[in-house]
C-alpha cells in the first residue's frame, strides 16, 4: 500500500508484522499494541527500531507509557467517518509529547488528509489504488485555518489575524 | 517553554482590523478577504468531489458524508440544499441573494429551519455549484449544515437589541463559528453537533435541548463567563441538558468546548447511530464522571495556544456595534395614537413586540405562521418587499428564529405603523408569534425521506382551525411543535402541545404529548394517550384549549394551568369523547 509524506509517494522502511510470526531483529517493524501488550518481555534487548499499530478503539492512554519504546505509532482508522484517530494523534502529540512518526493506516482518503496533518500525524499508509494525484491536492486546497493546530509549521490560526503584534507574543 | 498563544502573521493585510468598517448598517460581523478566500476553496474543493464522485474515485458511502458537510441532502423527491445562516443573522444584502436563488434555482420560495438556516426543497444537483458560488458572492455557503460535525451555532433572535440582555451572545457564536469551521479533530465525530448560546436569563434559544447549551453572564466583577450543559437533546431518547460548569472564564471559553468534544470524539458511541450523540455518553457515563473526564482534559490542554486573547474577543465585539441609532423618548406618540386608532394594529403591536434596550426602538417578529400557511416558508416576492422594508426601517439586517419565524431588530417605534400596514400588504402582518399558531413543524413526508407522517398539512389545518387573530390572543402563550417521525427536527417533546407523527399499518397517526417545555424549566412532554388521525388531532386540541379555558386562573399561562392541574383532566375530556 501506498505511504504518502508531505503529499508525495514515499519510501515505506518500515516492516508490518502480522501476529505470530518472527520479529526481525535488524529492520524497523511495527508489531500489533496487542502483540506488545503479551510479548513486550522479549523486546527487551532490541537494538532496531519498533514500531506499534493501535486499533481504532484503542486511544493514547492505553500505551502512554511504553511511548519511549517506540520511533513509531501507527493508528488505524476502521472506517473513514471513524475520527476518534485524529483525538489519538493530537493527545499524541500534545498531551504524551511523543515526537516520533505517528502514521495514519487503515480506511483514510484525501479529503482527510489537512486534518491529519494538523492532529499531528507524519505520514499515511494510504489504502491501495488511491488518487496519488488527490492526496498531492489535499494539502494545498484549503490554505486558510481557522483553529490551532498541531504542527509548528501550521498555518497561521485564522481567529488570530486580529491580534496585534505585541499580543502575538503573548 | 511555552508555545506563543498566537502568531501574528505580517502578510494579513489590515492587522487588527477585519472586514469592513461598521456602516450604517447593524453591527454584522462581515467577512475579510481571508474569510472569502476560505469559502472560495471550499466550493472549489466540494467542485472537485463532485467530479472525483462521477469518476468512481469516491465510493457514494465516501461521498455522502463530504456532500452532508456541504448542506446537499437527498430528500424523497430532490436534493434539498440547506444553507447557513450564522446565529440567524442576515444582511439585507444576503437576503436579497436568497430571494434570487429561490426563484432562480427552486419554486421561488424558501424555507426556513428551527437551525436558524434556510432549506430550498427543490434544488437540481447539477445547479449546486452554481448556487454556492451565487452564495460566496454575498460570504454565504452550506458548509456544516449537516454531518456529523458541529453545525451551526444559533442564539437568541433578539440578540444585541432585547432590553433584558446581559451578554450579547452573537460575539461568542462568532467565536465558535471561526474555531469549529474545519476543524481538524472534530469533523468526524460520532454524529452531529448542536451548541446554542444564550445572553439573558429568558432562555430564547432552548438552551438546554442542546448537545452544548451556554449561558453567557456577567459575575459581580461585571466579567464575562460561561454556564455549560451539556447532553441535552430531543430525537428518540430524550434528555435535558445537565450542568457540567457554573463559570468558565471567557479566556477558557474556546478551551472548555475543545474539552468537551474531545471527551465525546474519543468516547461517544459509534456502534449504533441511535446511541452516538453526546446525551447517550454523558447518560450511560453518568454526569459526575463525564464532567470529571472533561475537567481532566481542560486542565491538560496547553496553555495558552487555547486561550482566548482578550483582543479576539474586543476585535469581534467591535464587528457587533449598535447602529446609529438616534435618541428619542421612551414612548412615541404617533405609536400610541395609531394603536387606539386600530384595533388591528393594536393586537398585532402588543402579541409581535418585544423590548429593545434604546428608548424609542422595538424589536418586531414577522410571523411566517399564517393562519393556513406552511411553518417558516416565505416567497421571493416576500423577501424582496421584507428586503425594503428592513433597509428602510432596520439598517439593512434581517434575523432568523429558531421558531421559523423573522425578526426586524431595531425599529423605531415611530416608523411601526407604517411598517405593519406594508408588512400585512405582503402577508406578513400576523398577530401570532408565541401563540397557538406559531406553529413549529418540520418538513414531515411531504419532503423528508425519514419521515413517517406529514407534518406541514396538520400545522395548517391547527392554525386554520385558530385562524382568530382575537381568539389566539385570548388564549395566549401556547407552543405547538409538529414532528413527522421520532427524530423531533420539530422539537415536539419540548412542546406545550407536541405533536409526533407515527406510521400505523401504513396510516399516519399522530401522537400528542403535553406539558412540555424548550425554556431554562426544560420538561420533556407527557404521551395522553393512544395516536389519532389528523382530524382527530386537531379536536383534540381544540379540546385541551377549552379545558386550559375553563380551569386557568388570571394570568395562568397553558403551561402554568397543566402544572397546576396535572394531565388528567386533559386526557379524559380528549379520550371521554370517543
Amino acid at each position: 500500500m501506498p505511504l504518502i509524506e508531505d503529499g508525495r509517494p514515499a519510501e515505506d522502511s518500515w516492516t508490518s508484522i502480522p501476529d505470530g510470526e518472527p520479529v526481525p531483529g535488524d529492520i524497523p517493524a511495527i508489531i500489533s499494541f496487542e502483540r506488545w501488550q503479551a510479548e513486550r518481555d522479549s523486546f527487551a534487548g532490541r537494538n532496531t527500531k519498533l514500531g506499534v499499530r493501535l486499533k481504532g478503539g484503542t486511544l493514547a492512554p492505553a500505551i502512554a507509557d511504553d511511548l519511549d519504546r517506540f520511533a513509531l505509532v501507527a493508528v488505524e482508522f476502521p472506517k473513514f467517518r471513524d475520527g476518534r484517530g485524529f483525538s489519538t494523534a493530537r493527545e499524541l502529540r500534545e498531551r504524551y509529547g511523543y515526537e516520533g512518526e505517528i502514521r495514519a493506516v487503515g480506511h483514510v482518503i484525501p479529503d482527510q488528509y489537512l486534518f491529519l496533518k494538523r492532529t499531528g500525524f507524519t505520514s499515511v499508509e494510504a489504502p491501495e489504488g488511491t488518487n496519488l494525484e488527490s492526496w498531492a491536492n489535499a494539502l494545498s486546497e484549503v490554505s486558510v485555518v481557522y483553529q490551532p493546530g498541531i504542527a509548528k509549521d501550521d498555518p497561521n490560526p485564522l481567529i488570530n489575524r486580529w491580534l496585534k503584534p505585541q499580543a502575538a507574543q503573548g | 517553554m511555552n508555545a506563543p498563544a498566537f502568531r501574528a502573521d505580517s502578510g494579513i493585510p489590515g492587522s487588527g482590523i477585519f472586514g469592513s468598517e461598521p456602516d450604517s448598517n447593524a453591527g454584522i460581523y462581515r467577512y475579510d478577504d481571508l474569510d472569502r478566500r476560505f469559502v472560495a476553496e471550499r466550493v472549489e474543493q466540494f467542485s472537485n468531489q463532485v467530479a472525483r464522485r462521477l469518476s468512481g474515485e469516491l465510493t457514494e458511502e465516501e461521498f455522502k458524508p463530504l456532500r452532508l458537510m456541504n448542506g446537499l441532502y437527498l430528500q424523497l423527491h430532490a436534493y434539498m440544499l440547506r444553507i447557513a445562516v450564522p446565529y440567524g443573522v442576515l444582511t439585507t444584502t444576503q437576503f436579497r441573494k436568497l430571494s434570487e436563488i429561490g426563484r432562480k434555482y427552486d419554486k421561488g420560495y424558501g424555507h426556513f429551519t428551527t437551525r436558524q438556516n434556510l432549506q430550498f426543497n427543490w434544488i437540481r444537483l447539477e445547479d449546486t455549484p452554481a448556487i454556492l458560488g451565487e452564495l460566496a458572492e454575498v460570504d454565504m455557503h452550506a458548509l456544516q449544515t449537516s454531518g456529523n460535525c458541529v453545525r451551526n451555532v444559533t442564539t437568541d433572535q433578539f440578540v444585541g437589541a432585547s432590553a433584558d440582555e446581559i451578554v450579547d451572545g452573537r460575539v461568542y457564536a462568532e467565536i465558535l463559528r471561526q474555531w469549529t469551521i474545519a476543524h481538524p479533530e472534530f469533523t468526524y465525530l460520532p454524529r452531529k453537533f448542536k451548541i446554542a448560546i444564550m445572553g439573558s436569563d429568558s432562555d430564547r434559544a432552548a438552551i438546554r435541548t442542546h448537545d452544548v447549551g451556554v449561558i453567557a453572564k456577567r459575575n459581580e466583577a461585571g466579567e464575562i463567563g460561561f454556564t455549560f450543559y451539556v447532553g441535552g437533546g430531543l430525537g428518540r431518547s430524550p434528555f435535558v441538558g445537565k450542568l457540567v460548569r457554573e463559570w468558565v472564564p471567557e479566556q477558557d471559553f474556546a478551551a472548555y468546548l475543545e474539552a468537551i468534544l474531545r471527551v465525546y470524539n474519543q468516547y461517544g458511541r459509534r456502534d449504533n447511530i441511535y446511541k452516538a450523540r453526546i446525551k447517550i455518553l454523558v447518560h450511560q457515563l453518568g454526569i459526575d464522571k463525564f464532567k470529571a473526564e472533561v475537567e481532566a482534559e481542560f486542565d491538560r490542554l496547553p496553555r495558552p495556544k487555547f486561550t482566548l486573547a482578550h483582543e479576539i474577543v474586543e476585535g469581534i465585539r467591535a464587528r457587533f456595534a449598535m447602529p446609529p441609532l438616534e435618541t428619542l423618548p421612551a414612548d412615541s406618540t404617533t405609536f400610541e395614537s395609531h394603536k387606539a386608532g386600530n384595533a388591528e394594529f393594536a393586537r398585532w403591536a402588543t402579541v409581535n413586540l418585544a423590548a429593545h434596550k434604546t428608548p424609542g426602538y422595538a424589536i418586531v417578529s414577522v410571523s411566517l405562521k399564517p393562519a393556513g400557511g406552511i411553518p417558516g416558508d416565505i416567497t421571493s416576492e416576500q423577501m424582496d418587499t421584507l428586503t425594503d422594508l428592513a433597509d428602510r426601517y432596520s439598517f439593512g439586517e434581517i434575523r432568523v428564529t429558531h421558531a421559523q419565524n423573522l425578526v426586524l431588530a431595531h425599529v423605531r417605534k415611530d416608523d411601526l405603523f407604517d411598517l405593519w400596514r406594508q408588512l400585512d400588504a405582503i402577508g406578513l402582518a400576523t398577530a401570532n408569534i408565541g401563540l397557538i399558531g406559531d406553529i413549529i413543524a418540520c418538513p414531515g413526508l411531504d419532503y423528508c425521506a425519514l419521515a413517517n407522517a406529514r407534518s406541514i398539512p396538520l400545522a395548517q389545518a391547527i392554525s386554520a382551525r385558530f385562524a382568530d387573530p382575537a381568539r389566539q390572543q385570548a388564549i395566549g402563550e401556547l407552543g405547538i411543535k409538529i414532528s413527522g417521525c421520532i427524530n423531533a427536527c420539530g422539537h415536539h417533546h419540548v412542546g406545550h402541545i407536541g405533536i409526533l407523527g407515527v406510521d400505523k399499518r401504513g396510516e399516519e397517526r399522530y401522537q400528542i404529548t403535553i406539558g412540555g417545555d424548550a425554556t431554562l424549566t426544560t420538561a420533556i412532554g407527557d404521551i395522553i394517550g393512544p395516536a389519532v388521525t389528523e382530524e382527530e388531532a386537531v379536536d383534540a386540541i381544540d379540546t385541551m384549549v377549552e379545558v386550559y379555558l375553563a380551569n386557568r386562573t388570571d394570568g395562568e399561562r397553558f403551561i402554568d394551568t397543566i402544572r397546576r392541574i396535572g394531565h388528567g383532566p386533559f386526557k379524559e375530556k380528549i379520550y371521554a369523547a370517543d
